[in-house]
């Protein structure tokens, strides 16, 4: 029997050779295919087996983490979620991460590089691992004052604020905004029914104004047109023409001040100050689009630039024919910008010219609450030179005193520009600009507030009387709060 | 080293010298018993962040018990094969860890029962090799043997659904909170015992060549009965019992047994020929079969194939290296520490800790194979190859259906899965291959030498006195 016995030895040994082909194939050939196959859940499950750090911002806690008994160990929590929404972003087993935290999921995860000392000091000390805590530079105090202002009313908009001299974003505020918290549910039906919900909401909630959508910038983007001419020659005194209206180049079509009316005043300062549309399409016309497009570009227009979330690129249009860089002048046209990029603007006017980038992230820390890194002011550029930003400056304080609305705070000089974006509305709605700066001689905080489609005001809305009484608010807070 | 005492030494000085490799044993037990305890370490690391003192008790524990069983072999089977026991050792034991593992991830103290039926396998096991001091002696309560072994067989089948039934396979015998067991798994044992005597005894009648077709002598058609029954009671079990598994098992056991008896490999070729039939029929007539082959088509978008779906994701996640012991998500698959434990493996301990698996099985097999070789009787030839396909067929069927290869079915991997009958008739039959061993590897009582006597034709002239 002993040759059908080594006959079967051969079948066995042909049994277990097989089988190892077969584990040889679907573990390295088909890997690839298993692991992005449908309904294949272990990365998700992975990354929720461990607690996530914390998004802190002034001492509170706006994400954490909490442990739930179900097969994901924990859940995210945001207190005050829709306020800090276009901050924080969501993190959601079923629609992935946004905001903060998908830009800095690495360290809230605890996988980045960074912190592969305290992943091994868990592993020997036998301490539970965790993710690293990422502290904001939001204030909280003006995030809640610019949420409030924005949402009492039911205005649709955004307001951000900036430290000028850091560029550290100290507010970043949506209205309508939304609440991270039913999608960061473990339950998939809950989350894609808050999901489907805020989707077909009203006003989009989830779009991100301050640093996704682009608007035209109407009269605020004069100050661009200003800074441009002052760096070809123009002085603040210089002549500009004070006409209720004038013709676009190389065709008919009137381009008239608001209201038509005459300029008061026909000096570069007096333009400013009164936002005559007549004067800063001509200034356009002289300077050039090549040099409108540089100076735009100083400001930030055009870059990529990340906060870390990204921001979207704004933009001046073509620009292909002079009528078209009469209207750019004065914001109309092409010229799209994000709330980010006015604060900016704003921001580098109020810091001697220099543009500071725009961050969010204060620092970053260990689970044991050690600093790995800390936000390092950067500059992006020299915008203007500073003596054209002092003049600038001078400007907008005139102009703020042209602009009517409430809020006006004693004993602080504020510098502004306002805006009023004609956006091509069915009813005319337009929407209601204030970029502004305080205290004017030794500025901590330059802001953009829009407020869509002419907030409560309608067709009447102006850019001083729906978004600076905002602005100022916020200005007030911030100083107040000792920001 | 010296030879322990055995009841039945036979004390003279030419066996005393004999090798028997206990030593070996022990030492392997004793690195098996090192292993084990490492990989509880780093599931304990990676699941619960601690490293208790527990864990060394766990691994004494486990040492205890395999010392013990391997005291009892080294006082009823001392020539056995030494590789056997520490092969069956550390595939139980990474069987533990798994399913400890997996008992942790979901919150279920399956690792402890195992461990309760592990001492009472190991009781067993010890039992087997104290009172079968000679594997012949089976064969004399061979009819015994195969009729309890097909009662035991045919049980579940005719119980009721209400205690024969779990998970969809009437195989079961519930005996209420007490717990439940697969008679089939002992009935594979007894009816390999009846089986083999059968064929030694009836050897010559099957081996008797019938008319010749195609230049290929057919067996005579009455010789094909036991061939036929065995099929039809596959089939039977296939329906009744609704386990396919089991009944592939059963007639794949017939079938390498009556090849091996009569060295004619057309028992073969007509036992595939039938089994392809009967597989044809199952395919065409019953649902569940036609789902099973469906899914194995397409496991990923198969409705009915979330199981094996999920498996492979957990293969596919492993890679080679594995995602290391408690740091993948085997859980999430069904059955993950039973029928699944295979891939359990492969997420975790990766490509290679499979094909390490695969590799002492493969071991394990050919130290049995290589007993019924050596081993001098012929039911002893036949009954050792018989349990060793056993264990080849079991492994193949289970970690092929899990794996992709061939369409699931519900077995479960020898000595790595959780299951209490599973485990003590697997240690039964260990037990016996270690007996069958034992008989194979045991020097030959000499003989008493015969006079020499040259042949008559050769023989000097002797001068013989005569007696005075």
């Amino acid at each position: 029997m002993n040759k059908p016995l080594r006959r079967v030895a051969l079948a066995m040994m042909a049994m277990v050779l097989l089988l190892m082909a077969n584990v040889t194939y679907v573990q390295v050939i088909q890997a690839d295919d298993l692991r992005n196959g449908p309904g294949n859940g272990r990365t998700q499950r992975a990354e929720y087996a461990k607690q996530r750090g914390q998004i802190i911002a002034g001492g509170q806690s706006l994400a954490n983490s909490v442990e739930t008994g179900d097969e994901l160990k924990f859940q995210r929590t945001y207190p005050n979620g829709p306020l800090y929404a276009p901050v924080t972003g969501f993190d959601s087993p079923t629609y992935g991460a946004n905001g903060i935290e998908r830009a800095m999921d690495t360290i809230l995860n605890g996988s980045d590089d960074s912190l592969a000392f305290n992943r091994l000091s868990d592993m020997i000390t036998g301490r539970a691992p965790a993710g690293g805590d990422v502290e904001l530079t939001i204030n909280p105090a003006m995030q809640k004052v610019a949420y409030d202002e924005l949402t009492a009313k039911g205005f649709q908009g955004s307001v951000v604020a900036l430290n000028p001299k850091t560029g550290e974003i100290l507010s970043m505020v949506n209205s309508p905004s939304y609440d991270p918290n039913p999608l960061a549910s473990h339950d998939n039906n809950a989350a894609a029914e808050s999901w489907q919900q805020m989707e077909n909401a009203e006003g989009s909630p989830m779009s991100n104004r301050s640093v996704s959508e682009i608007y035209p910038p109407g009269s605020t983007f004069k100050l661009i047109t200003t800074a441009a001419a002052l760096d070809s020659g123009y002085q603040p005194n210089s002549q500009v023409t004070d006409a209720a209206s004038i013709t676009l180049p190389n065709t008919s079509t009137p381009l008239p001040n608001y209201g038509g009316k005459t300029c008061k005043g026909s000096t570069l300062t007096e333009a400013l100050a009164h936002s005559c549309n007549t004067a800063f399409a001509e200034i356009a016309g002289k300077v050039g689009a090549d040099k409108m497009r540089e100076t735009a570009a100083k400001f930030g227009f055009s870059t990529d630039l990340q906060i870390p979330m990204t921001v979207a690129k704004s933009d001046l249009g073509p620009m292909s024919d002079q009528a078209s860089l009469y209207q750019s002048g004065i914001g109309q046209r092409d010229v799209r910008v994000t709330p980010m990029q006015n604060a900016m603007m704003a921001a580098a006017i109020a810091n001697d010219g220099k543009l500071m980038k725009p961050q969010l992230v204060k620092s970053t820390r260990a689970p044991d609450m050690e600093v790995i890194d800390e936000l390092k002011p950067e500059e992006m550029s020299q915008a203007v030179s500073a003596n054209a930003a002092n003049q600038i400056s001078e400007m907008m304080l005139k102009s703020e005193q042209n602009t009517k609305g409430s809020g006006k705070i004693s004993g602080i000089d504020i510098a502004s520009k306002t805006g009023t974006a004609q956006h091509g509305d069915a009813a005319d709605k337009p929407h209601g600009w204030y970029v502004a700066f305080a205290p004017a001689e030794d500025p901590k905080i330059a802001v953009a507030v829009i407020v869509e489609n002419g907030g409560d005001e309608g067709a009447e809305a102006t850019g001083g009387s729906i978004s600076a009484p905002i602005g100022r608010e916020v200005i007030r807070a911030g100083l107040q709060g000792g920001g | 080293m010296s030879l322990p005492g055995t009841s039945e030494g036979t004390g003279s000085s030419a066996v005393s010298q004999v090798n028997t490799r206990r030593g070996t044993e022990l030492v392997l037990l004793v690195i098996s018993a090192v292993i084990v305890t490492f990989a509880i370490m780093l599931v304990e690391i990676s699941q619960e962040n601690t490293i208790t003192r527990q864990l060394f008790y766990y691994g004494a524990a486990y040492l205890a018990l395999f010392g013990a069983a391997h005291f009892a072999v080294r006082k009823w089977a001392p020539y056995a094969d030494p590789l056997i026991l520490p092969l069956v050792a550390l595939l139980n034991g990474l069987g533990l860890v798994m399913i400890h593992r997996i008992d942790i991830a979901k919150d279920t103290e399956y690792a402890v029962r195992q461990i309760a039926w592990l001492a009472l396998s190991l009781v067993l096991f010890a039992l087997v090799l104290a009172f079968i001091k000679d594997h012949r002696t089976l064969a004399k309560y061979s009819f015994t043997c195969g009729f309890v072994g097909l009662v035991l067989l045919a049980l579940p089948g005719l119980l009721p659904s209400a205690i024969s039934e779990v998970n969809g396979a009437k195989l079961w015998i519930k005996f209420g909170p007490l717990g439940q067991v697969q008679p089939s798994e002992f009935a594979k044992i007894l009816l390999m015992i009846f089986f083999a005597s059968f064929l030694v005894s009836k050897r010559e009648l099957f081996t008797t060549a019938g008319r010749k077709f195609l230049n290929v002598e057919l067996p005579r058609p009455r010789d094909l009965m036991p061939m036929l029954v065995a099929w039809v009671a596959a089939i039977g079990i296939g329906v009744l019992e609704k386990d396919l598994g089991t009944s592939l098992l059963f007639f794949g056991i017939v079938l390498v047994m009556l090849y091996i008896a009569t060295e004619r490999a057309i028992w073969v070729v007509l036992g595939l020929s039938l089994f392809a039939l009967g597989a044809f029929l199952a395919f065409q007539t019953v649902t569940r079969v036609q789902s099973r082959v469906n899914v194995w088509l397409d496991p990923l978008h198969h409705e009915d194939g979330y199981q094996l779906k999920q498996a492979l994701y957990g293969l596919g996640s492993g890679g080679i290296g594995g995602s290391g012991l408690g740091n993948g998500s085997p859980e999430t698959v069904p059955f993950s520490n039973s029928d699944f434990i295979i891939t359990s493996m492969g997420e975790e301990l990766g490509l290679i800790g499979l094909i390490a698996i695969f590799m002492m099985y493969l071991l394990l097999m050919m130290r049995g194979l290589r007993s019924a070789l050596a081993v001098r009787d012929s039911f002893g030839k036949l009954f050792g190859g018989g349990l060793s396909f056993t264990i080849a067929l079991q492994l193949f069927v289970v970690a092929g259906g899990v794996t992709g290869l061939i369409p699931l079915t519900g077995l479960t991997a020898p000595f790595l899965a959780y299951g209490g009958s599973s485990l003590l008739a697997n240690y039964i039959l260990i037990a016996m291959l270690l007996r069958i061993s034992d008989a194979a590897r045991r020097p030959q009582t000499p003989a008493k030498p015969k006079p020499q006597q040259a042949p008559i034709a050769e023989a000097h002239t002797e001068l013989v006195e005569r007696p005075r």
